[in-house]
């Protein structure tokens, strides 16, 4: 055990149980599963990406490229799980990844020998020939050999949930910076949000032995929460990450609201997306460290020196039991002296300054530490795990230093992606060997502390205190300035280390890029960052190249020559840290991905045994099966028998029903309709197309003016919203004097199509004998108001027709009360299909023929286009290329052959004209059996299609094996001259 | 983005939905071809302040006129389209 015995944020007296690769051990509250493992003596975690080489914890954060884990089991396994940030819980299960057969013994390792075959790149190359090898061999090998973790197979279980939230002040980071900002911010009484990644406020404060106004760190980040809790106008988030910052103040935070646990309450989302508004904004993200190249800087033992002061101070934990430290100037000191106060052996300090301060040299001759002044790390010896390392002294000469650990001190990367989300990018700052947020940072935002290159605790603090309350003053909360929390320790010199000679250097440990693939890149000539990250893949891992990232740039500006600047780094995009899909889809998931809009007489239907399908968002019934029918086809040729020989109802409320209202409402139709409404009497329905401004046809539908100004069109279901949208820019942009208003209806009235030849004795017996609805009373094309209802005599089956319309509150018991009045006349319900049937035989446009492609004249409807008066679309369906007779148009087909099943797509050619590009003439659009006629028929659109009528042609199919000789007729198979629907 | 819709106040962009220029003005019906099809087809495409067409479809329903830097997204305007 390498637990400490006293120390930490720990909770000593509560142990949890937890297994990893199936073995049982056990931790304590406060702990990662990092942590936990580490304080076991656990050191190997996993195998790397590509060459299956032994990993262990390289850091104490999300930056973790290494100690990535599969979490949990089932259904709720996760894959790729930094163990840095997971928090034990009692039962946690994790397993490592990428091994075969085990962790300690793995086959794979032997990519390691191979590695000559994994170069940056190595997908373009190696496994390029032979071509066909590439889908059988060499990418399943590929994908057997390298790779992460195992996503779950199974639905998830949980639930995910997203929310919003408004504030004055947003606070990135509850670090030193993000503490004092959010105080000064709170104090003025404007709202604040804080989010923080961790369990608890404080940051590094978890980990420094600092004091801040006098207390230790943690109990003042704990005193600072206190207060902010006592601001009634500030909310805390923990165990949030802010993951991207999108336009106009608008941030996306993930957090993860039951992940510390087994599995969520009842009810209890997994986790939680906000997306959060904010006036302002303090970015203090605070920095992480910042690997070294050197070669074998993979090994497990290796780790980051704040890490290792982490481990120390928050955990209790010792990662090591002999320790080699690497350091460039203060941050390496500084854990040299966390190490000695924790009373763990330090067996040397390799110092890259060639001369070192006496206070520092002094601090290791008191600790018996060997100190390498001007020396660097020459190579690292251990099988799965660290035990010495070889250092080249000033001198050069080799010295085997005896360690299980070794804590490098390479310098920070200020977290900087949160200010580059919108397009920034960062600036190289020499001083500070870092990149700095960009000059354009995101309207609102300022960075405090590390994450601006301010590393220093009082720096932070004194940054977080002025930009915090800056940034409430310019929301509108200015505020007596609040004090500026003290502490010591003030900016030091920024030191950094970056490569040291050597192969199996590492710069991307999570996707296995050395220092030979940057250089390789650079032979190769991928120089540009940009294209270097690409070809060797580096910083493209789930980690995104937090630890490692920049050495890639410095090895790339060493081999070019160039400076940093110049070099510069590649586009951060959100997000921060990975989120799973399942958390940005929310509550958008399964059938609740679109909700499924059900008419009035669903029930009803559903009843009658109907089957339903989805059209739009609308679920229709699409035909009644009735006992002993086997086949579709039968069912749907008995609804269309009965509608043309008795009568049929069908429920058609999902059309799309506009009411207008207003004077004008006449002259805004005669605008967006082709032909003129105006004219048309109280109590007429009239038939209309609406064209786009480009002169092809919007949609179809009817007009019916129950009022002198009061009116109500229909559009069809698919094209309901964009019909209304199209209106609505007809009245308000173009011609906003017409006095109308007008709303959408659609989901108000349940309406109901009664067709066939007794229809009239069904309506009469429906609305009783004081309503005369005899063809003199009520005509074709006749529209009136009875009681609650709405009737309509309109027809698109082609017979003696009504709809029929109530409340939707009323929907259910209309088509109840129809087919009781239609009892006499064996009324019988029709589907979807039976009315795409009916509609084919009588040749009326719908969605294969309304198309966007096709115009007035193509679907024989050139008549409908006023001559006399402007409406949308009228100048430009003028245009001669509109006009020319050879566009494919409107006509009906019939097999030859009355056997032949015709098929919506086959295209049309001149009889026995071979199947050639030129030759196509146009396409069969819809297709129905005809029970009627007791054949296919089709419609279609083909060229000079009306001058062709008897002519014999090609329906030629190679998709589906069909060819077949059809017949040019009218578009029009049954009653052409309309005689059925005004009898 | 966030929309400031003169009648509902400062909305998310999700509410609304896009269609273009706004610049373009409807020709008389007895206009030219040529001025037809410039009106239908043909668009500029600044690098800076566009004027376009957004329409609060999940809120008021009124088409709204924007002054957008389409480099920046920054919104410099937003007035109804019949005011």
């Amino acid at each position: 055990m390498t637990r400490l015995r006293s120390g930490g944020l720990i909770d000593r007296d509560t142990h949890l149980r937890f297994s990893f690769d199936g073995r049982g051990y056990t931790g304590h509250p406060g702990d990662t599963l990092a942590s936990a493992l580490l304080a076991n003596g656990v050191r190997l975690f996993g195998r790397s990406f590509k060459y299956h080489r032994p990993r262990g914890v390289l850091s104490a954060g999300p930056e973790e490229p290494n100690a990535l884990v599969e979490l949990r089991n089932g259904a709720r396994r996760e894959p790729n799980i930094p163990a840095t940030v997971t928090e034990l819980f009692d039962g946690l299960e994790a397993s490592s990844q990428n091994r075969f057969p085990s962790l300690r013994f793995d086959l794979m390792a032997a990519n390691a020998l191979l590695s000559p075959l994994f170069p940056a790149g190595f997908y373009y190359k190696t496994f390029m020939w032979p071509a066909s090898w590439w889908e059988r061999v060499y990418e399943p090998l590929i994908r057997r050999a390298a790779g992460l973790g195992r996503a779950a197979a199974m639905p998830d279980p949980d639930g995910y949930e997203h929310a919003h939230l408004f504030c004055d002040v947003l606070v990135i980071g509850a670090g030193p910076a993000g503490l004092a900002a959010a105080l000064a911010a709170g104090r003025s009484g404007a709202r604040v949000v804080l989010c923080d990644a961790d369990t608890r406020l404080g940051g590094t404060l978890l980990a420094e032995p600092d004091e801040v106004d006098g207390q230790p760190g943690a109990v003042w980040a704990q005193s600072v929460e206190r207060m902010l809790r006592d601001c009634a106008e500030v909310r805390i988030l923990t165990r949030t990450t802010v993951f991207g910052a999108y336009d106009h103040g608008t941030y996306a935070a993930l957090e993860r609201v039951a992940d510390h646990k087994p599995h969520p309450a009842p009810g209890e989302p997994r986790q939680r997306v906000w997306r959060i508004v904010a006036k302002r904004v303090v970015l203090g993200a605070g920095a992480v460290e910042r690997l070294v190249a050197f070669p074998g800087n993979d090994r497990p033992g290796v780790m980051l020196a704040g890490a290792v002061r982490c481990y120390l101070a928050r955990y209790a934990v010792a990662p090591g039991g002999s320790v080699v430290v690497l350091s460039g100037g203060a941050e390496g000191w500084r854990t040299v002296a966390a190490l000695a106060r924790h009373g763990v052996p330090v067996a040397a300090v390799i110092d890259r300054r060639g001369e070192v301060p006496e206070p520092d040299a002094a601090l290791a001759r008191r600790i018996g530490a060997r100190l390498f002044a001007g020396g660097r790390i020459a190579a690292t010896r251990g099988s799965t795990g660290l035990h010495e390392v070889i250092v080249r002294d000033a001198t050069g000469g080799t010295i085997p230093v005896a360690a299980d650990l070794l804590a490098v001190a390479g310098g920070h990367n200020p977290q900087v992606q949160l200010a580059c989300h919108l397009g920034g990018r960062p600036v190289w700052d020499e001083d500070r060997a870092a990149f700095l947020p960009p000059a354009t940072l995101p309207p609102g935002m300022t960075v405090a502390g590390a994450a601006a290159g301010r590393y220093g605790l009082a720096e932070c603090l004194r940054d977080g205190a002025t930009l915090g309350s800056g940034a409430a003053a310019a929301a509108g909360f200015p505020n007596a300035p609040s004090p500026v929390p003290r502490a010591a320790g003030d900016a030091e010199a920024a030191t950094s280390i970056w490569l040291m000679p050597g192969r199996k250097s590492f710069v991307d440990l999570q996707h296995d890029v050395t220092t030979d693939d940057i250089a390789l890149a650079h032979r190769e000539g991928f120089r540009a960052v940009e294209h270097m990250k690409r070809y060797t893949t580096h910083g493209m891992a789930t980690d995104q190249g937090k630890s490692g990232g920049v050495l890639g740039m410095a090895m790339m500006a060493t081999l070019t020559g160039r400076t940093m600047a110049d070099t510069g780094t590649t586009l951060h995009r959100p997000p921060y840290t990975p989120v799973a899909i399942g958390a940005l889809a929310g509550a958008h998931r399964g059938r609740h991905f679109r909700p499924i809009r059900r008419t009035p007489g669903h029930d009803w239907a559903a009843e009658q045994g109907a089957s339903f399908i989805e059209s739009g968002p609308w679920l229709r019934a699409q035909w009644f099966a009735r006992a002993g029918e086997t086949d579709w086809l039968q069912s749907v040729s008995r609804e269309v028998l009965a509608v043309r020989s008795g009568v049929g109802v069908s429920d058609v409320s999902t059309l799309g029903k506009i009411e207008l209202v207003g004077p004008d409402a006449g002259a805004l139709l005669d605008f967006v309709y082709t032909n003129t409404m105006s004219t048309l009497p109280v109590g007429r329905v009239r038939y209309g197309i609406m064209l786009r401004e480009d002169g092809f046809v919007l949609d179809d539908g009817t007009a019916a003016r129950l009022e002198a100004d009061r009116w109500v069109v229909t559009t069809t279901t698919a094209n309901a919203p964009r019909v209304l949208a199209h209106m609505e820019f007809a009245h308000q942009v173009l011609r906003p004097s017409l006095r109308v208003a007008f709303v959408s209806v659609t989901d108000r009235w349940a309406q109901y199509a009664v067709a066939g030849p007794h229809a009239r004795d069904v309506i009469a017996a429906l609305l009783g004998v004081v309503h005369d609805v005899s063809d003199a009373a009520f005509p074709y094309m006749a529209c009136g108001t009875f009681g609650d209802l709405r009737l309509f005599r309109i027809s698109f089956s082609g017979e003696l027709a009504y709809e029929v319309a109530a409340p939707a509150r009323d929907g259910d018991a209309l088509i109840r009360r129809i087919v009781q009045a239609g009892s006499a006349q064996g009324i019988v319900p029709y589907g979807l299909e039976a009315l795409s049937v009916l509609r084919v035989e009588k040749g009326h446009p719908a969605g294969g023929e309304l198309n966007g492609q096709t115009t007035a004249r193509d679907l024989g409807l050139g008549r409908m286009l006023s001559q006399r008066k402007d409406f949308i679309g009228r100048a430009l369906a003028r245009r001669p290329a509109l006009l020319d007779p050879m566009r494919p148009t409107l006509v009906g087909l019939v097999p030859v052959d009355k056997r032949t099943r015709l098929r919506a797509g086959a295209h049309l050619l001149p009889r026995g004209a071979p199947p050639r590009i030129e030759h196509d003439q146009g396409w069969i659009t819809s297709v129905a059996f005809s029970p009627t006629l007791s054949h296919w028929i089709a419609l279609g659109l083909l060229a000079n299609g009306p001058a062709r009528h008897g002519e014999v042609v090609r329906a030629y199919d190679p998709v589906r094996s069909g060819d077949a000789e059809v017949q040019v007729v009218a578009p029009c198979f049954i009653d052409p001259d309309g005689g059925r629907l005004r009898g | 983005m966030r929309i400031p819709c003169p009648h509902c106040g400062e909305r998310a962009s999700e509410e609304f939905s896009y269609l273009g220029a706004a610049d373009p003005v409807r020709p008389a019906a007895d206009a030219s071809a040529a001025e037809w099809h410039d009106y239908v087809y043909l668009r500029d495409n600044p690098a800076g302040v566009m004027r376009e067409f957004w329409h609060h479809v999940h809120g008021c329903r009124r088409w709204l006129v924007v002054a957008r830097d389409v480099r920046t997204h920054a919104i410099s305007a937003a007035v109804d389209a019949g005011a």
